[in-house]
């Protein structure tokens, strides 16, 4: 199988790409794929802390696409499992740093050695999340059940079919997959929160899935590991979930449901 | 929540309320990011144009292309509730005319298939 590159992308800010990107490419490795995961936040660079790797980035992506270093010095191998490798940014202002062949070559270097190569994008829709974007096979749209994540889905969606290099080049178009993450399901309930059913409606894309509000991200983030490898977590169960459907596996969704805390539960605080 | 709902209804539903406005303004939005680049050069023109016979404000004149099944259709709408006539040659129009609506439709789109206007911006 050829390397597939897939890109997490958004327009809106905050909603959870990184956290997301760090998930499913540890989803990935989990499930035995040989998977590197790229942050394109030039800049502002987070991807590292995310995944607990801060204090071993030596060479950045930069570094490599202007020759200053080779692929092999700037990866990162993850600690905690063999297939993932980290592919640090730069925290360089100069944002125009991502140059669009230079990109491409790199991106055609790891083709050669990873089964998925998973691009963090910025947010925006300038510069870097159209480089972000433009070489993508797959996109997955993290999108919150609330007005502005929506609208700038839709702006994504609108980019991907028109400035991708497949849509320029005639190519069958990138497949593009919802993820609705921060969903709480109690507040949809409430008649506070969009529904599963009215986000997919507006933006008729497939969804990947939904990944519940949960405690276990911010825990997940303080230690730098991602919320996968908290197995016991929902938000770790659902993006597992998500990875099993990219490989086209069906499952059910889960965690669409208030969580009801029993008494012990509460007790302990453990969401 | 049922008790709350009833006393202060304007809690009621909020996420009904989002879904609404998304659907109208991505609508809006879908159909603009459809447009071809040359619209808002293709508005300056037509004023121009227009401008020569009518006196109207630029938001009067509205250029649209708008699909229709298979179809696109450029539309361009004048206002005229309004503007004044200028006199045309030697005084061959009145100099005071009354104002009369009108449109200057190209092709009228499907009006179930698309949202009403989109100014080009
Ligand atoms: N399912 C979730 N439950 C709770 N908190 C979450 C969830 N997903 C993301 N967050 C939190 O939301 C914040 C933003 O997440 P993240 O950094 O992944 O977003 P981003 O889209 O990458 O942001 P940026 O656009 O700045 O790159 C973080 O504090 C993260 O912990
Ligand atoms: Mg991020």
């Amino acid at each position: 199988m050829p390397a597939k590159i897939i890109v997490l992308t958004s327009g809106k800010g905050g909603v959870g790409k990184t956290t997301s990107a760090a998930a499913v490419a540890a989803g990935l490795a989990m499930r035995g794929h040989k998977t590197v995961v790229i942050d394109f936040d030039v800049g502002l660079r987070n991807l590292d802390l995310i995944m607990g790797c801060e204090r071993r980035v030596v060479f950045d992506f930069i570094n490599v696409i202007n020759g200053d270093a080779k692929l092999n010095q700037a990866l990162i191998r993850d600690k905690r499992n063999d297939n993932l490798y980290i592919f640090p940014t730069s925290q360089t202002r100069d944002k125009d740093a991502l140059k669009r062949d230079g990109v491409e070559r790199v991106l055609d270097e790891l083709k050669d050695s990873f089964d998925y190569i998973i691009c963090d994008s910025p947010a925006g829709i300038e510069h870097g999340a159209i480089t972000a974007l433009y070489f993508a096979d797959v996109a997955v749209i993290v999108t919150n059940p609330e007005v502005s994540s929506v609208r700038d889905s839709d702006r994504i969606i609108g980019i991907l079919a028109s400035k991708s290099r497949r849509a320029e080049h005639n190519l069958d178009p990138v497949e593009i997959h919802l993820l609705l993450t921060r969903y709480s399901p109690d507040r949809v309930e409430k008649g506070e929160m969009l529904t599963i059913d009215d986000v997919k409606e507006i933006l008729s894309i497939p969804l990947l899935g939904v990944v519940p509000e949960s405690e276990s991200v911010l825990r997940a983030s303080n230690t730098g590991t991602p919320v996968v490898f908290d197995e016991g977590s929902p938000a770790g169960q659902a993006y597992l979930d998500a990875v099993a459907r990219l490989l086209g596996e069906p499952r059910e969704l889960r965690f669409l449901r208030p969580e009801r805390r029993g008494f012990f539960r509460s007790l302990f605080g453990r969401a | 929540m049922r008790l709350l709902d009833f006393l202060f209804p304007e809690r009621r539903n909020t996420a009904a309320i989002a879904r609404d406005r998304l659907k109208i303004v991505l609508a809006h939005e879908r159909a603009s990011a459809q447009a071809p680049d040359f619209l808002p050069a293709l508005q300056k023109d037509l004023l121009e144009v227009v401008g020569r016979y009518i006196e109207i404000r630029d938001d009067m004149l509205r250029v649209n292309v708008a699909r229709a099944g298979d179809t696109s259709l450029l539309e361009i709408n004048v206002e005229l509730d309004g503007a004044v006539i200028k006199p045309v040659g030697n005084g061959a129009a009145p100099a005071n005319p009354k104002p009369v609506p009108v449109a200057i439709t190209v092709a009228k789109p499907d009006p179930t298939s698309e949202p009403p206007w989109v100014k080009p911006d």
